[in-house]
């Protein structure tokens, strides 16, 4: 391969840290940039949690000085806080379960950063993500981590050909063990640092109350969903996700002993609706924004399906309706070959043939077959 | 690329040490002795210390006992600042007002804003769009202070803007002051060894200076105080410097900020004329590309009245400072913006903000500041980079727009 001109994005982990230096060995130009991505950069937290403190970016540029590579904090805070941020309340509001981590990738990671690299004269990104690239037959491919408990090709499902052909991810071929043990190898002061799990701008994990606190409180109520009787009340319909048990401050699950879910959330309504477990079951889903990591399949495929982040993957067909009305790149429809409990609109649905990433949709309705399994 | 073939033109930031400033340093380092100490060799140590002391004073028009060592710019200011409030309010408690300009270093501006908690009223003069603070200007900001009853603690004023190199008319802010019974300041730090200055005909009460600005050694910097000043101890201890400043004064820093203060006001007349030739040049090199650039601050070609001799501060619209400074560096051009980084991004330019520059689209700065290692070559380099890197850094803006 020749000598690319890379940026390597450092959050000031162990991942990021071990990414930029593999690149360095495989004879790139390598560039450290750590992304300031708060609203309030100068703000120190106590723990490793988060992506954008002061003290990660401190981090961040020990490795560079380590690496001896060139490094530099890009300010891109107001398009982190249009694209993910207030994407994240406004999904919410609206009753949708977004992940913030995939929009980064897709607006910030491989769009802002991406972009700007390019724009600076650089010919790729680096990144410390737990998936593989792999050279296809028609191009590059996406595909899921050797080490399947970090495999964080779902989160970067949102990828299009043209930005996965810019992007790089050393750590694919790799289990996150061995990183850190090569983190101390090559002498990083991060190797033992804590993995970050919760969303970087929530850094006390409270969603709720970060809802809470953007979009205000608004009292609801929560209905039923099998007979429409109203049996309780809410503080706001965008605290509540569908698959959700805990927090519904029902006194009792109900006359019958069954646990209650949330089944459905209408934020136009402002209504949350609760239901047993059998009403959860999804088989059916649409999904709009469609992604294809490479060529769009034709016809129905037979693929696997996954909704959430680490989540299984499930046997399915898909196939793209580009008759659908008012949507450019046209509706997926996935037929998923079992039952699966808590899909949430708003989330991801990522497809899989194999260890590749086929494409992806964020999910905008689901429903349930009515032909016994 | 190896550091010989980088172009530093970054001096107001810091600036190399001269030889001299070195050889004062290093022959300090190893003898031993306390300059408080009263044997041989505390007196030797006190020897040096007062040596450093006279000729320091010398080189600012100062005398001996003016002179109290600090630890750099940032302690002087603050000195000067805290100091004077606590010692003027005692004296007058009415005596709460401090006019100061929107232009100052962070040095200047915190510790003013600090004194607002504690019952001051701080007044900012306003720039005009040159970068100038007018003696109008502060009498201004002394009337706003007359009708609010309010007296005037503390004039302070810089000599030189360290973002646009601006010369700020210090002799006439001074008599207003005094006029008003205002003690005052001026942050000097950019200006000594670059402008003629003299402390007892500047009609100061107080300057700061610092050593890495002009040749000389970091964590070093002086406050110089006329005998008469209205001043208290901010750092209470064994009672040295005057009892203004305790704790044992680093003599080796101060023999080496001595030896390049000395050093730099002696070729002064000479490096100012090749300094501004080579600023010039390259603020004409630089709107010359056609680019749509224009120079931040006052600049009159071959003159060092209205701008420092080695500052050039060019606005750049339509692109991002990180970026432009990006290239730059890649390109082996060693500039910066001129304000402060917070947590290595390029922060919003409260000097820019003063003197009127739209930052509502994307306005890169870059301030390129030459100084005593300065060549043409690297004033050509810097043109030619420029030349390249603005287009690209302008195409990463429209990206992210």
């Amino acid at each position: 391969m020749s000598r690319l001109r890379v940026v390597a994005a450092m959050s000031g982990g162990v991942d990021s840290a071990v990414a930029a230096a593999r690149m360095l060995d495989a004879g790139h130009e390598v560039v450290g940039v750590h992304l300031a991505l708060s609203q309030n950069a100068s703000r120190l937290r106590e723990s490793a949690r988060g992506c954008c403190t002061i003290e990660d970016a401190g981090d961040a540029r020990r490795v560079a000085d380590r690496l001896g590579i060139p490094f530099y904090v890009w300010d891109l805070a107001d398009r982190f806080r249009r694209d993910v941020m207030d994407d994240f309340v406004a999904e919410y509001a609206a009753g949708r379960t977004p992940n913030p981590c995939l929009r980064c990738n897709e607006k910030i990671k491989f769009s802002a950063l991406l972009d700007k690299a390019i724009a600076l004269g650089f010919d790729a990104v680096a990144t410390g993500h737990y998936a593989q690239i792999v050279e296809g037959p028609a191009g590059r491919e996406l595909h899921r981590a050797v080490d399947t408990a970090k495999d964080q090709s779902y989160v970067l499902g949102v990828l299009t050909a043209d930005q996965l052909a810019r992007a790089f991810f050393p750590l694919g071929d790799t289990t996150k063990p061995q990183i850190r043990a090569e983190a101390a190898e090559r002498g990083f002061s991060i190797a033992r640092k804590p993995d970050s799990h919760d969303i970087c701008f929530i850094p006390d994990g409270d969603t709720r109350g970060y809802l809470a606190r953007r979009i205000g409180e608004a009292e609801g109520e929560l209905v039923d969903a099998s007979t429409g009787e109203v049996v309780g009340r809410h503080a706001g319909s965008y605290g509540f996700t569908v698959g959700q048990r805990r927090g519904l401050g029902l006194d009792r699950s109900g006359l019958d002993g069954e646990p209650r879910y949330v089944v459905g959330v209408e934020a136009a309504d402002n209504r949350v609706l609760i239901g047993t477990a059998d009403l959860l079951g999804v088989t059916e889903i649409t999904g709009d924004q469609v992604r294809w990591c490479g060529p769009p399949p034709e016809g129905t495929v037979s693929v696997g399906a996954q909704i959430r982040a680490h989540g299984e993957e499930i046997p399915a067909s898909a196939y793209l309706d580009t008759s659908a009305v008012g949507s450019a790149q046209g509706e997926l429809r996935v037929s998923l070959a079992r039952q699966v409990r808590g899909v949430a609109p708003g989330q991801s649905v990522v497809l899989y043939e194999g260890t590749r990433v086929v494409g992806s949709a964020t999910i905008r309705e689901t429903a349930r077959r009515l032909v016994a399994e | 690329m190896p550091a010989d073939l980088r172009v530093y033109l970054d001096h107001a930031a810091t600036t190399p040490m001269v030889p001299a400033a070195v050889e004062a340093l290093i022959g300090a380092l190893s003898p031993a002795g306390n300059s408080s100490s009263l044997h041989a060799s505390g007196r030797r140590s006190k020897a040096l210390l007062e040596d450093a002391r006279e000729g320091l004073a010398a080189a600012v028009g100062a005398h001996p006992s003016e002179v109290v060592f600090t630890s750099g710019g940032t302690e002087a200011d603050n000195l000067a600042i805290a100091g004077t409030y606590a010692a003027r309010t005692r004296e007058e408690p009415a005596a709460r007002g401090i006019v100061t300009s929107s232009i100052e270093h962070h040095a200047v501006l915190e510790p003013t804003e600090a004194l607002v908690a504690a019952g001051a009223h701080v007044i900012h003069a306003v720039a005009d769009t040159d970068g100038i603070i007018s003696a109008d200007s502060i009498a201004d900001a002394l009337e706003v202070l007359r009708t609010r009853s309010v007296r005037p603690a503390l004039v302070s004023v810089m000599w030189a803007n360290n973002e646009i190199g601006t010369i700020q008319p210090v002799a006439a802010i001074a008599d207003l002051a005094q006029e008003n019974g205002a003690q005052v300041h001026s942050d000097a730090v950019q200006a000594v060894g670059r402008v003629p200055l003299s402390f007892r005909d500047s009609g100061l009460h107080l300057l700061s200076l610092s050593g890495h600005k002009l040749g000389g050694p970091m964590g070093v910097g002086a406050l110089i105080v006329a005998r008469d000043a209205v001043i208290e101890p901010v750092v209470h201890g064994g009672g040295h410097e005057r009892g203004l400043r305790s704790g044992t004064v680093p003599v080796p820093l101060a023999a080496a900020l001595a030896a390049a203060v000395s050093h730099a006001v002696s070729v002064r007349k000479e490096e100012s004329s090749r300094l501004v030739a080579l600023r010039d040049r390259l603020i004409e090199g630089l709107l010359g590309l056609d680019l749509d650039l224009t120079v931040g601050g006052a600049w009159t070609p071959g003159s060092a009245h209205d701008r420092l001799p080695g500052n050039v501060h060019i606005i750049v619209p339509g692109c991002d400072a990180d970026s432009l400074l990006f290239l730059l560096d890649a390109a082996g051009i060693e500039a910066s913006t001129g304000s402060a980084c917070q947590a290595g991004v390029p922060g919003r330019s409260h000097v820019l903000d003063a003197i009127g520059v739209s930052t509502d689209q994307p306005v890169g700065a870059v301030r390129l500041t030459l100084g005593h290692t300065s060549t043409g070559d690297d004033v050509e380099r810097a043109i030619s980079a420029v030349r390249e890197c603005v287009p690209r850094a302008r195409a990463a803006a429209g990206v992210l727009a």
